[in-house]
This record gives C-alpha cells, structure tokens and sequence, in this order.
C-alpha cells in the first residue's frame, strides 16, 4: 500500500476546534510580540543612534546578545529564570510571551535603525528650522518615514517570528504545533496532523509574504 | 540696528579650519549672500548660524541677543531662523498643506489654515494643498520649501544652494520670484550660492568667500567695479590682468595705451605707497575693450564665443597678452583675423604685481 493511501485525513475535522486554539494562541504570540517588539525595538534604536554613549553602549549590547544566542536557549532560559526572579510561576503562555517580546525586540531594532538612517539628515534639519525639537522632528518627521520604509522588512520578520513561535513547543505552551501533536496522540494519527499543521502555516506564511510583496510595489511608487 | 551680528567666527573641523574668522551684519529686510567656489565654507557659514555647527570662536547675534559662542547655544529650534535646502528636504509623508504648515502646530487649526492657504498663494501654488511632494515639479517643490520655511514667520531665512538643482532658465525665474517675495514678506535672508548670476539676481549685498573668509562684504555693483582683492577680481564677472606702470598719481600705462582715471588711482591692495614706476596689475573686463575698426591698435581674434546679443572674443595682442572684448553679435569676425580695438576704461582696478 503506499504512504498515501495509508493516511486517515478524516480526524482532521474533529480535531479542528481544538487545534483551532492552539492556532489562537500562535496569532496571540506573534501579534503581542511584533506590536511589543517594534516598540521596544525602535527605543532600542533610538538608543543606539542616541549620542549618550552608556545608552548606545547598553543598547548596542543588548542587541548583539539576542542576536546571538539561539532562541531555543532564550525560550528556556526565561522559562527557567522568570518565575526565580518573580517568586511565582507564571506558565509557558506568559513566559513566551515576554521571551519573544524581548527576543524579538533585537531583531526589530536593526530594521528600526536601519530605517532610521534611511531618513536623510536634512529632514532632521529641517524640522529644526521651522521649530521643531528633536524629539517632536523624531515622532513626527522620521520615526514615520522610517517605518514607511521599512514596512515591508518588518513584515517580513513578523513571517519569521510567527514561524519561529512553534519553538514554544519546548516548554509545553499549547500552540499551534503543540495543539497537533496533542491532536495526533489523541487520534494516533500524529503523521495527518503535522501535515495538516504544515499546511495551516504555509498558508498563513505565503499569504503574509503576498501581502510584503504588494506593499513593497505601492510604497515603491510614494518614495 | 543690525538684524545678524557674526564677530570672528571660526570653526574647523578636526584640525581643518573651515572658517576663519569671519565677521558680518545683516540689517532688517536684506538680502545677502555668501558667493564662493566649493569647499569655500560658505555652507557651514550657514550652519553655524542656523545652529547645526557650534563655533570654535567667536559670537553671533540675532536682534542684539546672544545665539552662539563656542559654549553656548542656543538651539536650532528656538533661534526662529528658517532654512531652505539644496535638495528642498520636503517631508514626503505630509502633503503640501501639511509641510507648509508644519511649523504652524502650536497654532489654533483655523490661523495655521489661513496661513497655509495664504502662503500657498504667495508662493503660487494655490489649490494644490492636497498633492505630495513626489506630485509636483521640482520648481514646485522648491517653492513648498520655500512657504514652509516662511509659515512660522522667522527672523531670517537660510537659503542653501536653493536653486541648484534647478534647470538654468527655471533658475533665473525662480531666484528674481523668491526676491520678491522676500522682499514681499520683509524678511531678512542669506543664500549661499555658487553662481554669481544667481547671487546678483537675489542679493542686496554679498560676501565673496575664499579658503573661509570673507573677500569683501559689499553691494553686487561694488564688487564688479570695485573689487577689493585680487581673488575678487577674478571670481565676480569676467576679464584679465594686464601689467602696467605707474606714471603718476593717477596715469598707468599698459599695452594698449595710457588710462588716464576719473577717479584717484584705485591701488587697494598694499601699494598706496608704490610712486612712479612701480609694477601694478590692471584689471580690463571685457567692456573695458571696445571694438572699432577704426581703430589703429590691432587685435588677433584668438578665440570667440557667440552669446546671442554679443560675441566674447578673445584677442591676442602684440606681446602675446590675451584680453576679452564683448562686442556686438553683427561684428562677426572669424578667427585668425585682426581687428580694430581701444581703451575704454571708466575706473581703473589695479593690484600690485606678485612678485
């Protein structure tokens, strides 16, 4: 018999409101995580570029610590370290949460500073000269051109980041991955459900990575 | 009372000086403007006045109040002096409206709207509010940069290169439309410029700058009849040296003649004290030169360069000394050929030879 033939598709539709709460809590993670990390990320940014020099130090160093620790190790880690510092435990949901919060902050920051610089200086002087303080010429003339440029880039690491939330999978919080694996077990059918799986993230992926693509082609025109 | 004080202003950058120490005023409701080849320093000039370069010398003042020494700054924001730039440095996520009236945010939303559309109007661009940046020409935009740069109503307004990147007949429009309307608004500019055709056309006074100093501060006819150095002499308008002698106190004689001046011998550069027979330098603009065939000097035509209304010859003289001579475009004479030139010299312009 072949290895298609051997496959039973039809537990996929039972298991679909239990796999469809893991589903939920992966779009939770990416979505507190990209809306945390950029924020984090762009003060992370503004800290870099800032000339206090124990700031951009602080921040420079922040970034290259993130960028070069395996997340797997992170995820871990704050799983193992949070509930010590805190005095209670705070489950895997939380603790992913705030790992891919911070974890992802590293990333976004480079793209924030990057679009940062994109910005020419003379918008800054620019701003200046008609009155504006820095940090109103920042808010209100560069921050926005740079995550206009940027758009896409940020995306693009938000596709990165909801693919790499499955690594959660490692401290038993229930997302997507893990809701079908448990799914499997229920079934004894763990090979239809990890394709199943594959499939819900390919979907999702390749849409995102569509929808980059066109914003690439229309912020292309306003520049 | 002076609008702008600079008093000896240096900055270097590293241990490149940039800027010796310069010094100029500015009255209320002028125009001036820092002329110079690139890398002459007149930019940073520009900067240090907005407050983008802090001075290694000196001090600048602003309606008599104190905006820069080498300690203290004050901030760019709040020395209400407006800037222009070379690449007009538009905000190209706003429209038009909402550039012009950027400035204007600490204003009641109906007073920043009139004087949004009021500006739009002076700088003709009425109706156009609502378009981007990208939307429009670049003569447009300049002109964007220009209202926005004036819609918080600064004491004075930096203009850096505005017009350079401009095609040359969109060029000399825009510059005598932007005079106006600063003349118009009564506000006080500085431009900071390249092209000599672009400063006469704007400036009320200008400063020929060279290695970070100011030549002469002075008035465009000045600076073309009455240039105070020889670096002068050579940036502002056309024409060569000529050696001549001193005969007395104000006859020189040259190749082509005795100039007898009008005025006293205009020896400005160090040789009041040289007496008859000293060696001296004569300016001759190409005006100086006028053609006429009846005339019993000879000229070779060495080179000529049509410009529509005249011709620019360059005539080759006995001692193979070359002098310019605007003439006439109907006087048309081929190269090689001799013609028929005299004197005619209003004021003589004359340095000490180097020796």
């Amino acid at each position: 018999m072949s290895f298609f033939a051997q496959l039973d598709l039809s537990v996929i539709g039972p298991s679909l409101p239990f796999i469809w709460t893991g589903l939920l809590f992966t779009v939770k993670l990416t979505l507190i995580a990209m809306t945390g990390g950029i924020i984090l990320g762009t003060l992370l940014a503004l800290a870099r570029l800032s000339p206090i020099a124990p700031l951009a130090m602080a921040a420079t160093w922040y970034v290259n610590l993130m960028r070069s620790i395996p997340l797997l190790m992170v995820i871990l880690w704050f799983f193992l370290i949070i509930p010590l510092l805190t005095g209670k435990p705070m489950g895997a949901e939380n603790s992913a949460i705030i790992t891919f919060t911070l974890f992802e902050a590293a990333y976004y920051s480079e793209i924030m500073r990057a679009g940062i610089q994109s910005v020419p200086r003379g918008q800054v002087m620019a701003g200046q000269a008609i009155g504006m303080t820095y940090w109103q010429t920042m808010g209100h003339v560069v921050l926005p051109q740079a995550f206009r440029n940027m758009l896409p880039i940020l995306l693009t690491q938000t596709i990165i980041l909801f693919q790499d939330t499955s690594l959660v999978y490692a401290i038993g919080a229930k997302d997507l991955l893990k809701a079908a694996e448990i799914a499997g077990k229920n079934y004894n059918r763990p090979i239809e459900m990890y394709i199943f799986v594959a499939f819900v993230y390919f979907v999702i992926c390749f849409a995102l990575s569509r929808l980059v693509k066109h914003l690439q082609s229309r912020i292309a025109i306003i520049r | 009372m002076s609008l702008l004080v600079l008093n000896h202003i240096s900055h270097a950058y590293g241990h490149f000086a940039v800027v010796k120490d310069l010094s100029l005023k500015l009255g209320e409701g002028e125009i001036g403007c820092l002329l110079g080849t690139s890398g002459c320093g007149k930019t940073t000039v520009l900067r240090l006045i907005a407050g983008f370069e802090t001075p290694s010398e000196g001090r600048i003042l602003l309606r008599d109040e104190l905006i820069a020494t080498h300690e203290r700054q004050v901030a760019p924001e709040k020395r209400r002096i407006g800037m222009v730039f070379q690449d007009y440095a538009l905000f190209p996520h706003l429209n038009i409206a909402a550039n012009i009236g950027f400035g204007l945010r600490d204003h009641a939303a109906d007073k920043a709207n009139t004087r949004v559309e009021e500006l739009l109007a002076i700088v003709g661009l009425a109706g156009l509010g609502h378009k981007f940046p990208h939307e429009l020409s670049g003569g447009q935009q300049q002109r964007v940069a220009l209202a926005r740069a004036l819609a918080p109503r600064p004491h004075l307004l930096l203009l850096d290169e505005p017009f350079s990147n401009l095609d040359v007949e969109l060029r000399e429009r825009l510059s005598l439309e932007v005079r106006n309307i600063l003349k118009q608004t009564g506000t006080a500019a500085i431009l900071v410029t390249h092209d000599q055709h672009e400063a006469f056309a704007v400036a009320d006074v200008i400063g020929i700058m060279h290695t970070g100093r100011i030549e002469q501060w002075d008035t465009p006819y000045n600076l073309y009849h009455r240039p105070a150095t020889r670096q002068v002499a050579d940036f502002v308008g056309q024409g060569v040296f000529l050696p001549g002698q001193v005969i007395d106190r104000d006859t020189v004689a040259i190749e082509l003649g005795m100039l007898k001046s009008q005025l006293p011998l205009e020896c400005t550069q160090s040789c009041m004290t040289c007496g008859k027979g000293c060696a001296l330098d004569i300016l001759i603009r190409p005006d100086d030169i006028v053609h006429d065939d009846n005339a019993p000097t000879q000229a070779k035509v060495a080179a000529k360069a049509f410009r529509g209304a005249d011709f620019l010859y360059t005539l080759k003289l006995a001692s193979g000394a070359q002098v310019l001579s605007l003439v006439p475009s109907h006087h048309n004479h081929a190269i090689g050929e001799h013609i028929g030139i005299r004197l005619d010299v209003d004021h003589v312009v004359a340095f000490r030879q180097i020796a």
